[in-house]
């Protein structure tokens, strides 16, 4: 690795403060993605500032409303080991499970995966879904930008330079609200997706009220299959209702073919995820 | 400023003071720095987990963290397992299994085989391969490295109950 300075400042106007003053300067949470990419040269930097002192990026807290804020900076295993995460966002729960392996989810926090905007990232389809805001500040001030306005090309965010995450905001789930996310990875774990998909549904009497559908690894950014949501709208939950979603988010998928499969196979996989991911949230607030 | 950082941490029990760059990793701290050789490089990018130690009790590969990140933590290697001159209870199993052939892997795998035991101390197999995906193996085959940590889960918990012994 090229030479760095490191500083880990512990409060958010120390760390703006830095990152004004270094516009290249990379913040560091878990390592996961940055450290191999300064090591193999596709990023440089002058300084990493180390942000897990800062008390907002390294807490996780629900308030009165039931709203999560989940620090930036909070490894994986604090999420899944946290019994009102289980109780109240399950699907974040075992998201978190699922990110890398054991030593990885030691590290690796889902604000990092954010920023890191990587097309096939586990967490951005399920916090798309799950309405989530990342939650920003700056020298300038605090700014909340809604996920799917968060990614703008591969690797790329719509952070300016200067600009810290905080935080990812996750409204409280409705009644009868679940959310779930599925992947298809060619072993069992510690794979990128091939196909990652994030649903959420909440039901009313016998009917669907509100749907979100989000996919992953289809595209340059994580998308929100808008129409396919829609079409549930007041629908029962049917097989076919959840067919006709699952085929209209298949459209507005644009994969590319890779070493991890072809564009066709990816568009196969998105109708497959979408349709078993709808059907597993369906159980879930069925039961909820 | 391109300067060296002064890191105190604790390791096997023991506070050592370090400087290193900025730049390099705890892996290499141990390794180059305080000469504890026996955590391996393997990939260098968190994939193989063969450098895999306990960081403030959490499991971590020290490949992805930087040496100023463990100022003030508390690190075990694999030089930590073992009392003395007598093996920890999984170090035995491994030998008497076969678990290994070249052995890079195996500090991983032992360090890693620990944390599981000291949280769960009878782990399904399931579990333990569940546990250990983020290490891999060329040689093995794993099912030995599975056995192994079956051996010294059963031991543990023949002879002391599943004592802590850190």
């Amino acid at each position: 690795m090229k030479w760095f300075d490191y500083a880990a400042p512990d409060s958010l106007e120390q760390a703006a403060e830095l990152l004004a003053r270094y516009p290249e300067a990379r913040p560091l949470a878990g390592g996961t993605d940055l450290l191999p990419q300064l090591r193999a040269g596709k990023r440089t930097t002058p300084l990493v500032v180390d942000v897990k002192k800062i008390p907002e990026l390294s807490s996780l807290t629900i308030d009165e409303k039931g709203a999560l804020t989940l620090g930036a900076a909070v490894p994986c295993y604090r999420i899944y080991e946290d019994e009102r995460v289980c109780a109240r966002f399950p699907a974040l729960a075992e998201l978190a499970s699922i990110l890398g392996g054991i030593p990885i989810q030691g590290r690796a926090s889902l604000g990092g995966n954010l920023c890191n905007a990587s097309p096939s990232a586990d967490a951005i389809p399920l916090l798309m879904a799950m309405h989530a805001t990342a939650e920003t500040w700056s020298t300038s001030g605090a700014r909340s930008i809604p996920v799917e306005d968060f990614c703008i090309a591969p690797g790329r965010s719509a952070l300016a330079p200067g600009e810290l995450l905080v935080s990812i905001r996750i409204p409280a789930l409705p009644p009868r609200t679940a959310a779930h996310y599925l992947r298809f990875i060619p072993r069992n774990e510690m794979d990128i997706a091939v196909v990652g998909v994030g649903v959420s549904l909440t039901l009313s009497d016998s009917v669907i009220q509100t749907a979100r559908i989000a996919l992953g690894a289809v595209a340059p950014t994580p998308i929100l299959a808008t129409e396919a949501a829609a079409s549930l709208e007041n629908q029962a939950p049917t097989a076919a209702a959840f067919e006709r979603a699952a085929r209209l988010a298949q459209q507005v998928t644009r994969p590319i073919s890779d070493m991890r499969g072809t564009a066709e196979y990816r568009r196969h996989l998105a109708y497959v995820l979408t349709r078993r991911a709808l059907e597993h949230a369906l159980q879930a607030a069925a039961a909820s | 400023m391109q300067k060296k950082m002064h890191v105190t941490a604790t390791i096997n029990g023991e506070v050592q003071e370090f400087l290193c760059e900025p730049r390099q990793s705890l892996l290499e701290c141990l390794r180059d720095i305080l000469h504890l050789t026996g955590t391996k490089e393997g990939c260098n990018d968190g994939n193989c987990g063969s450098c895999t130690v306990l960081m403030d009790g959490r499991l971590v590969t020290s490949c992805l963290v930087l040496g100023p990140e463990a100022s003030g933590a508390e690190i075990v290697t694999v030089e930590g397992l073992a009392r003395g001159r007598e093996l920890h209870p999984l170090q035995k199993a491994f030998l008497e299994q076969a678990a290994l052939q070249c052995g890079v892997c195996t500090p991983g795998f032992l360090v890693a085989a620990k944390a599981l035991l000291d949280r769960e101390p009878q782990p399904s197999e399931q579990r333990i391969r569940w546990w250990l995906a983020n290490n891999l193996c060329r040689c093995t085959g794993y099912d030995k490295i599975v056995r192994a940590v079956q051996q010294a889960a059963a031991e543990l918990a023949a002879t002391q109950g599943g004592m802590n012994r850190l």
